[in-house]
């Protein structure tokens, strides 16, 4: 927890600060009423209460009890405008950390951590922070000045109050040190029931194909009934804290009333014997306020474990830092021509971050620009790998990469990027709409005004936010287009309710993995960049759209470098030069009949895909 | 108060927080989705008369306390006017009192202790009939699209009525009785001090009334944002790749900041106003303590009550404003939970598949013969998808299914499983009907390798008898030789009985081998066969098709082919295009033939030029 508090910021510390005051004013006040109330009692008994009197005392009274009522809800409002704050920037510190994050820490605390870390996590601090740390404030607040006010009376009334205290706290963690394992048990068993529900599903025609229903709702019933027994477990015991605070609470009101009763019955006069009835009333009311503000510790024992966990699962992704740096290299007068594209390889291997295995072992190879290049290989052999170190991705381990003649570690990360277009596999769309999507992005350059139709610069040109802009500006709007029709994609687009405008839902839910796959590839050509790559970016369409598709993008590719990395050879056998990779290492680079002449891996995978007689 | 406390902090830590701010949700029909939760709890019928016994003997015993204590009082002061106390009945009205409030606080545990063993059960027993009822629910209505949201929350669902049961409603009960209760004996002590009493506090009540409605809009908003926050960082978290090398960093912290601010105004509009809540109740029994202490002193000064009134109403105040806290709060959560309850009874009423009594159980397919007599189907009435499609596989034929992306194909398997029923026409086996034997006969006939290689967390030996638990080691150790993932196995440190999870997963390629393993361990007489190939490598490929081909020796079996290469040797080809058979012959046939096959299968040599 002790970390989280690294993260406060003046402006918290000044909230906080405020909020410690008026909590501290509104106790005081609070503990003021049983005063009256005791002035009152002895103007009773004293038969001294006029009416006059007792409205007086009556007014101070109320004027307390409205005091105590403001600054009860400024405190509040100071300590929820904290909280909020807080978390608030607390949320905008890992979100801007976790931007700047190359894939290698993305992968190494992976996408689903990461989230929860950024979003469940940082609700869990703000919970603590605004009623866990209001408590921690309000509790030695009561008890100090409690403590004050009842410390000169009677002794017996003090000792047996302390008492209380004690054995409340006690129990309290005593069932807290029972019941904590539990409740993170229950946390991992509800998951489990989650977990093997979701495998039911996601396995249903299995599942009814080998007729395992049975079997299925067996494992989810284990699952179910120990999460119930072990529910019931936690928070029996658990339950056992009201009862006992609220018998303990009136016990002693009970106790103090009966000690009370020796001391008035032994006191001479009847004055002395009021001025002691009159102090066990208040002392009484003190000591069950005080016993309320301890028992209200269980909740801060209850939410500490599990704050001070997400504050440290928050601290780890604040004390990363990013290992790839930009460089300050941000181009010549000659990119703005957009001549460039050249890629080259040289004697680069590279290792995933954390794993001894080499997935590239000394590549080198020079696209040069405007040649289209095919990469296939078997699954691992490093394709993946090999074009992800371009953009940056990852940092070769050994060797360089280079892309217009400089090492792309010397490149501003946006300049190197802007030079690019990147077309994964899994197509990635993003919530907005069409338009938004196809035109997403910007670009960064020496003078990349050239190239970008908004003719904006460095300046955002377009994004989910902006994309609906796009009706307006008629070349824009010509430039999606155009971008969709290469990627074979305006037939469904059309068909979709408001065409470019179209809604896509999150993570593109509405539309299906192929036209997914289409509207990535659009993306990738709105950007018009020098260099293009295709990461198995046509595997997911059937042949004759994959035929058509690069048809149209050809002509599209004037001037530019493109990679294709596929898995079938049709996609890639009329590329310039095709490289073959095996094992991380280059095996072949030549032509799809070079290949198929000297390259046993080639011709290996060539035969699997393609009959004999139809290669030749 | 501390009772309330305990449960937010319960509700923290079970649903994460998440939903901790619990936007209130409406239902529909409040009265009927609670008469469907009662309905569950008419197993634990026993235990809910013992909590509504125990909590009324509780609360009325806790009331009990102050009239005693005002005895106590009035005893003091009676001895300090006659110089002498009656000392014993002193200590004797203090134990009692004390006994009472221990027996008290004994029943109001057991209350809760069952409460939470009645919710808890119920809960489980919900998630059970959740379970069977996915199992039970036509395979068309868990194909459509809305359903996994339907059900991802359901799960969630369950667990709001949980917290709604256990919380809720034992704090409904509580408040009412302890609201009556109250008003009842302070009305015996002292009708014109309870009028002061009770008048105090309802007027402070209606204030908060007004004060939880304006903060609702605020927890709604809060909520919205929330939501609105994780989905975008889900996504741009998901799509880094995306992001980074398309320079969208600029536009997605814009878009994240801009959340960000207007979920910190809602959140802490929320909290504040929420958080007036306790304050103002705490006001309310400052002005009822107020109230009492002046009207009585009042009252006492003309000799019209006894100072222990004044004392035992003290006590009543404090008891009295805490049920009304409480059921303004529970009525909240019971909301939720009915909102909740309502999605789950949806789910729940779901149509099943029609039973199935009188049916053939145990038909085996001696030659397995699959006929197929004039089909017509079609996922939604108005779009038919088979025609009249009729088509007889001999015995021990490969049958090959082939077309473009989202032509139908696997609605063939979809009918042969009876996943779907056709609308009419009929599928036979060896002559019998597969309508005339019961689902699991017909999928009993059935060995299955899929798309979809669906493992589920459990040891490897385990997922390969999946479909045949009687099979022996021998049979797992045979069929794993043969698709050649025995030695793979065997080299883990706990073989056969290493666990496949998170922790431990597969490559594509050995999945893909598993299910062939499974479906040769199941030994079954046809064969549905869909080639998944496109996430293997080529020469795990390779491995893949002889495996396959291994199986469907001496079997009928049913290909869904993705490669044309593939399924040369088939002995017929169906051709689909937009959900139709559209051909059907062998390889060589179709292709004289020159139609769609021929087409599909030139598409993929045409010397297309560059790329």
């Amino acid at each position: 927890m002790k970390t989280m508090l690294k993260y406060m910021r003046a402006a918290h510390w000044r909230l906080f600060a405020l909020t410690a005051l008026f909590m501290f004013i509104q106790t005081w006040l609070d503990l003021k009423l049983p005063d009256y109330m005791s002035d009152i009692t002895e103007l009773v008994q004293t038969g001294k209460a006029t009416t006059g009197a007792l409205l007086h005392l009556g007014a101070y009274m109320l004027l307390c009890a409205v005091g105590t009522t403001l600054m009860a809800i400024t405190s509040n409002y100071t300590s929820a405008r904290m909280a909020a704050s807080f978390s608030r920037d607390l949320r905008s510190s890992i979100f801007h950390k976790v931007q700047t994050f190359s894939k290698e820490e993305i992968d190494r605390f992976s996408t689903a951590s990461l989230i929860t870390r950024s979003t469940n996590d940082v609700v869990q601090i703000q919970n603590f922070v605004s009623r866990g740390l209001r408590m921690l404030v309000r509790v030695p607040i009561i008890v100090g000045l409690a403590l004050v006010k009842i410390s000169t009376r009677y002794w017996q009334w003090t000792a047996v109050t302390g008492l209380t205290v004690l054995l409340v706290l006690s129990v309290i963690v005593i069932l807290i040190k029972y019941a904590h394992p539990r409740f993170r048990r229950m946390q991992r068993l509800t998951d489990e029931v989650n977990r093997t529900m979701q495998e039911n599903m996601t396995g249903m025609r299995v599942i009814r194909a080998y007729n395992a229903e049975e079997y299925q709702m067996n494992a989810f019933e284990t699952a179910n009934f120990n999460l119930m027994d072990n529910e019931r477990k936690a928070r029996s015991v658990m339950l056992l804290m009201p009862s006992t605070n609220q018998f303990a609470n009136n016990a002693l009101t009970v106790a103090i009333y009966c000690i009370g009763a020796y001391p008035i019955m032994k006191a001479g006069s009847p004055g002395e014997q009021l001025l002691i009835f009159t102090d066990m009333v208040v002392f009484s009311t003190y000591a069950s306020k005080m016993l309320m503000g301890v028992s209200s510790l269980e909740m801060i024992f209850n939410m500490l474990p599990r704050a001070s966990t997400s504050a440290e699962r928050i601290a780890e992704i604040l004390n990363t830092d990013s290992t790839i740096v930009g460089g300050g290299y941000r181009g010549t007068e000659a990119d703005a021509d957009r001549k460039g594209g050249s890629i080259e390889f040289r004697n680069v291997s590279f290792s995933y971050p954390g794993t001894a295995a080499t997935a590239l072992k000394d590549v080198s190879f020079r696209a040069d620009s405007g040649e289209t290049i095919g990469i296939i290989g078997s699954t691992a052999s490093g394709k993946t790998s090999l074009v992800s170190l371009i953009p940056r991705l990852y940092d070769a381990t050994e060797g360089e990469v280079l892309v217009d003649g400089k090492n792309v570690r010397d490149y501003d990360t946006d300049v190197l990027r802007s030079k690019l277009s990147y077309v994964t596999q899994g197509a990635v769309l993003f919530t907005g709409t069409v338009a938004s999507n196809v035109s997403y992005g910007k670009k960064t350059g020496f003078s990349a005004g050239a190239s970008d139709a908004g003719g904006t610069g460095t300046a955002s040109a377009a994004g989910p936010a902006s994309g609906t802009d796009a009706a307006e500006d008629p070349e824009k709007t010509r430039r999606i287009w155009n971008a969709i029709d290469i990627a074979q994609a305006r037939e469904f687009v059309e068909k979709m309710g408001g065409k470019l405008k179209g809604v896509v839902n999150r993570g593109g839910s509405n539309i299906s993995g192929g036209q997914k796959q289409r509207l990535a590839i659009a993306r990738g050509v709105y950007r018009d960049p020098e260099i293009y790559i295709f990461d198995d970016a046509f595997s997911a369409l059937d042949y004759k759209t994959d035929r058509t598709l690069r048809e149209a993008l050809k002509d599209n590719f004037e001037g530019a470098t493109v990679l294709i990395v596929a898995s079938r050879i049709a996609t890639i056998r009329n590329a310039d030069r095709i490289i073959v990779l095996d094992g991380g290492s280059i095996v072949g680079e030549g032509s799809h009949e070079e290949l198929m002449k000297n390259c046993n891996v080639y011709r290996e995978i060539a035969y699997t895909q393609l009959s004999e007689e139809e290669l030749k | 108060m501390a009772k309330d406390q305990y449960s937010l902090g319960q509700v923290t830590m079970r649903t994460g927080g998440m939903r901790g701010g619990r936007a209130m949700e409406k239902p529909h029909d409040f009265k009927s989705a609670w008469k469907q939760i009662l309905q569950y709890g008419r197993a634990y019928r026993l235990q809910i008369f013992v909590i509504l016994f125990s909590a009324t003997t509780a609360v009325l015993l806790n009331l009990f306390g102050p009239n005693r204590l005002k005895y106590i009082t009035d005893e003091v002061v009676k001895g300090m006017d006659t110089g002498s106390m009656n000392m014993p009945a002193v200590i004797r009205t203090g134990i009692l009192v004390a006994g009472m409030y221990l027996l008290s606080a004994g029943l109001m545990y057991l209350q809760s202790f069952l409460t939470t063993r009645t919710s808890t059960g119920i809960t489980h027993d919900m998630r059970r009939d959740i379970s069977r009822k996915i199992n039970s629910i036509p395979l068309s209505r868990l194909d459509s699209s809305s359903f996994g949201d339907l059900l991802s929350r359901v799960t969630n669902d369950v667990d709001t009525i949980s917290e709604s049961l256990s919380m809720s409603a034992m704090q409904m009960i509580r408040g009412i009785v302890t609201f009556i209760g109250c008003t009842v004996a302070m009305m015996i002590t002292h009708v014109p001090l309870a009028i002061v009493a009770l008048g105090s506090s309802i007027l402070g009540f209606l204030f908060m009334n007004v004060i939880i409605r304006r903060s609702q809009k605020y927890f709604v908003l809060r909520q919205r944002y929330l939501g609105e926050m994780n989905g975008h960082i889900e996504e741009m978290y998901a799509g880094h790749i995306i992001v980074k090398s398309y320079n969208g960093e600029d536009d997605s912290v814009e878009r994240f900041e801009d959340i960000n601010e207007k979920l910190y105004v809602n959140n802490y509009m929320s909290q504040f106003l929420s958080g007036m809540m306790m304050p103002f109740m705490e006001l309310v029994a400052n002005l009822g303590y107020l109230a009492v202490c002046v009207a009585g002193a009042m009252m006492t000064a003309r000799g019209m009550i006894s100072f222990g009134t004044i004392i035992a109403f003290i006590v009543y105040v404090k008891i009295f404003t805490q049920p009304l806290g409480m059921v303004a709060q529970a009525v909240t959560a019971l909301q939720s939970g009915a909102a909740a309850a309502e999605r789950v009874f949806m789910f729940l009423g779901e149509e099943e598949m029609d039973p199935e009594t009188g049916k053939q159980k145990d038909f085996t397919a001696e030659k397995g013969e699959v006929a197929f007599d004039h089909i017509r189907f079609g996922y939604t009435p108005e779009r038919t998808i088979i025609h009249d499609f009729s088509f007889t596989a001999r015995p021990g034929m490969k049958v090959a299914i082939v077309g473009p992306t989202g032509a139908g194909k696997t609605t063939i398997v979809n009918l042969l499983m009876r996943f779907y029923e056709v609308d009419s026409g009929s599928i036979s086996i060896d002559g019998t009907k597969i309508t005339d034997m019961t689902r699991a006969n017909v999928r009993d006939l059935f060995g299955m390798v899929l798309q979809d290689t669906w493992l589920f967390e459990g040891s490897i030996r385990d997922n390969l008898i999946y479909g045949n638990q009687d099979a022996t080691d021998q049979d797992v150790v045979n069929a794993c030789k043969k698709v050649g993932l025995h030695r793979f196995i065997s080299s883990l440190r706990d073989g056969y009985d290493t666990v496949i999870n998170d922790a431990f997963s597969l490559s594509s390629g050995q999945r893909q081998l598993m299910t062939i393993a499974r479906a040769m361990i199941s030994n079954r007489p046809l064969l549905i066969l869909d080639e998944a190939t496109s996430s293997v490598d080529t020469r795990t490929e390779q491995i893949v098709q002889d495996a396959m081909d291994d199986l469907t020796k001496g079997r009928t079996s049913f290909t869904i082919a993705h490669r044309l290469s593939t399924i040369r040797g088939a002995d017929v080809i169906l051709v689909m295009q937009d959900g139709d058979i559209v051909e059907q012959g062998d390889h060589e046939s179709l292709l004289k033939k020159g139609g769609f096959y021929a087409e599909l299968w030139n598409s993929q040599f045409v010397n297309a030029q560059a790329i």
